[in-house]
């Protein structure tokens, strides 16, 4: 999910504060495939990010053009304003309790020796590397991604050779949001949700999408890893509460050595 | 027949501000037309205004007779103005071949991206060496030839430059303008914004005279060459 973000930020510079409360409206949708049509989360994950991609389009087109050359701390405003009204809005119609969506994978473990793998979460840690190499290879090989590149790259280049901007900004909104579904539909197995985990979601990913440098898929990637590993750790060693404090002191550390982040570069 | 391009009465600006008022001015296919004038007179903002980069705020613009005025960006380079910006405007982290790609959008220019990219690689055999770099880390003429060949793929009716000399050394401003030279004789019109009168009215046909957003003087080349206003005003002596 933080790929999600990363394209986000990336293509436009607007921080996408609805990031998290996405994610968690891909989990509910999961839920609902699952509970009202019995289709597993490993495969609906694909219908999440269809839908997503739907949303993340229309916030793009009704809401985040009208403010994308605007200053950062109305760009902010907007987006919490979208993530009150995502996050409510489930609350309204989820309510409060935490819920967990059954996936046939949850109950398999293997063995390997003297490791065991959960394989619920290798399938969704798989997955979700084959869809950032898909993201990465898409932005590279076809003429969609090079024009989403070159808009992010430099916005009024893309106009002057015709890109249409506007209409490539809604592409990688939508985009970012699908990511963002598929993460939720993949983690709704592993992870016991509620409308409330949105914002927490945000700060994760922003965490993430900060330690990888912005902009970057490669450190958002590498980014998610160091983090979850870090805060497993400081679950085991620590304990579990205080895991953000694991991931915030390596925050403040990679700050720190890196100001723009491992894979950032410095902006101008 | 109507002229390729034709600009009637063109105001345009930013905010408060008129920074090109009432221009009137035509391009016939085959020509190369200079566009001259200091620092501050409106020239970028016409070039701008032809392509749909600030909106026309009244007059009309049009291509063969067709009106391309409000017509947006897009669809304006898609009828065949392809524009060398002031300051290149390339894609800095992306490969000089990515960037030349990026300037084949329309099916045709598509459909022939690879011959396109052959005559420019041909034109600039600098860009062919340095295809997998990337663009921010090319020289200032490499930058030039590569917003130059960008806007070439398009294989445009009308090929706009808003300053090619700028930040450039002697040498490379000479070379560059005998490629523009090459690429007039090859059948591409050209419109070009200098603020190198010298060498604008050198290679143009004709040329139009920009002074505080109004053409306040048009004609030959050559004639402006020898007039005595322009010879004070723009050449120093
Ligand atoms: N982006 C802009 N915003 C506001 N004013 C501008 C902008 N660009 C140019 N101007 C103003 O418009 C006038 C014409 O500028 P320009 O068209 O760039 O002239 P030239 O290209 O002939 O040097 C100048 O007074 C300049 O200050
Ligand atoms: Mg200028």
């Amino acid at each position: 999910m933080a790929v999600g973000l990363t394209l986000i930020f990336g293509v436009m510079r607007v921080v996408n504060f609805a990031h998290g409360d996405m994610m968690v409206w891909g989990m509910y949708l999961a839920w609902l495939l699952a509970a009202r049509a019995g289709i597993d989360p490993y495969a609906s994950f694909a219908v999440c990010a269809t839908v997503l991609f739907a949303l993340g389009w229309g916030v793009q087109r009704g809401l985040v053009q009208r403010i994308v050359d605007a200053p950062h701390e109305m760009q902010i405003l907007l987006m919490l304003g979208v993530a009150l009204i995502l996050e409510n809005l489930a609350l309204l119609l989820f309510g409060p309790e935490p819920v967990r969506v059954r996936s046939a994978l949850g109950a398999l473990t293997w063995y390997l020796g003297p490791l065991y793998v959960d394989v619920a979460r290798l399938v969704t840690f798989v997955v979700a590397v084959a869809l950032t190499l898909a993201l990465a290879a898409f932005l590279r090989r076809t003429d969609l991604g090079r024009t989403i590149r070159a808009a992010a790259d430099n916005p009024y280049g893309a106009r002057v050779v015709g890109i249409d901007v506007p209409r490539v900004y809604a592409v990688a909104f939508g985009i970012g949001a699908a990511c963002v579904g598929a993460a939720g539909a993949l983690t709704a197995p592993v992870l016991p949700f509620q409308p409330a985990l949105g914002l927490s979601a945000s700060v994760v990913s922003f965490n993430i999408v900060i330690i990888g440098g912005m902009g970057s898929l490669l450190g958002a990637f590498v980014g998610g890893l160091l983090v979850s590993v870090a805060e497993s750790l400081g679950a085991v060693f620590l304990r579990p509460s205080l895991k953000e404090l694991v991931s915030f002191s390596l925050l403040i550390v990679i700050l720190l050595l890196r100001p723009a982040g491992l894979f950032g570069r410095r902006t101008p | 027949m109507p002229a390729l391009l034709r600009l009637d009465g063109v105001h345009a600006g930013y905010g408060d501000l008129t920074a090109v008022r009432d221009v009137t001015l035509a391009v016939e296919a085959g020509e190369i037309v200079a566009l001259v004038g200091s620092n501050g007179a409106g020239k970028t903002t016409t070039l701008r205004a032809i392509s749909g980069l600030v909106p026309l705020r009244r007059g009309a613009v049009a291509l063969e007779g067709r009106s391309i005025g409000g017509l947006g960006s897009a669809a304006i380079a898609a009828a065949g103005i392809a524009h060398v910006p002031e300051g290149r405007q390339l894609f800095p982290t992306m490969t000089v071949l990515e960037n030349l790609e990026l300037g084949a959008r329309t099916p045709e220019s598509r459909a022939r991206r690879a011959e396109t990219l052959g005559r420019v690689y041909e034109l600039f055999p600098r860009l062919a060496e340095r295809r997998d770099q990337a663009a921010g880390t090319l020289s200032g003429g490499e930058q030039q030839m590569a917003a130059i060949g960008r806007a070439l793929m398009a294989r445009p009716r009308l090929l706009m430059l808003d300053e090619p000399s700028l930040g450039l050394a002697p040498v490379v401003v000479a070379s560059i303008f005998a490629d523009l030279a090459a690429i007039n004789r090859a059948g591409v019109t050209v419109l070009l914004v200098e603020q190198n009168v010298l060498r604008a009215l050198r290679l143009s046909h004709r040329a139009y005279v920009l002074e505080n957003g109004g053409i306040t003087l048009a004609g030959a080349s050559a004639d402006l060459l020898a007039d005595e206003r322009v010879r004070r005003a723009y050449l120093g002596r």
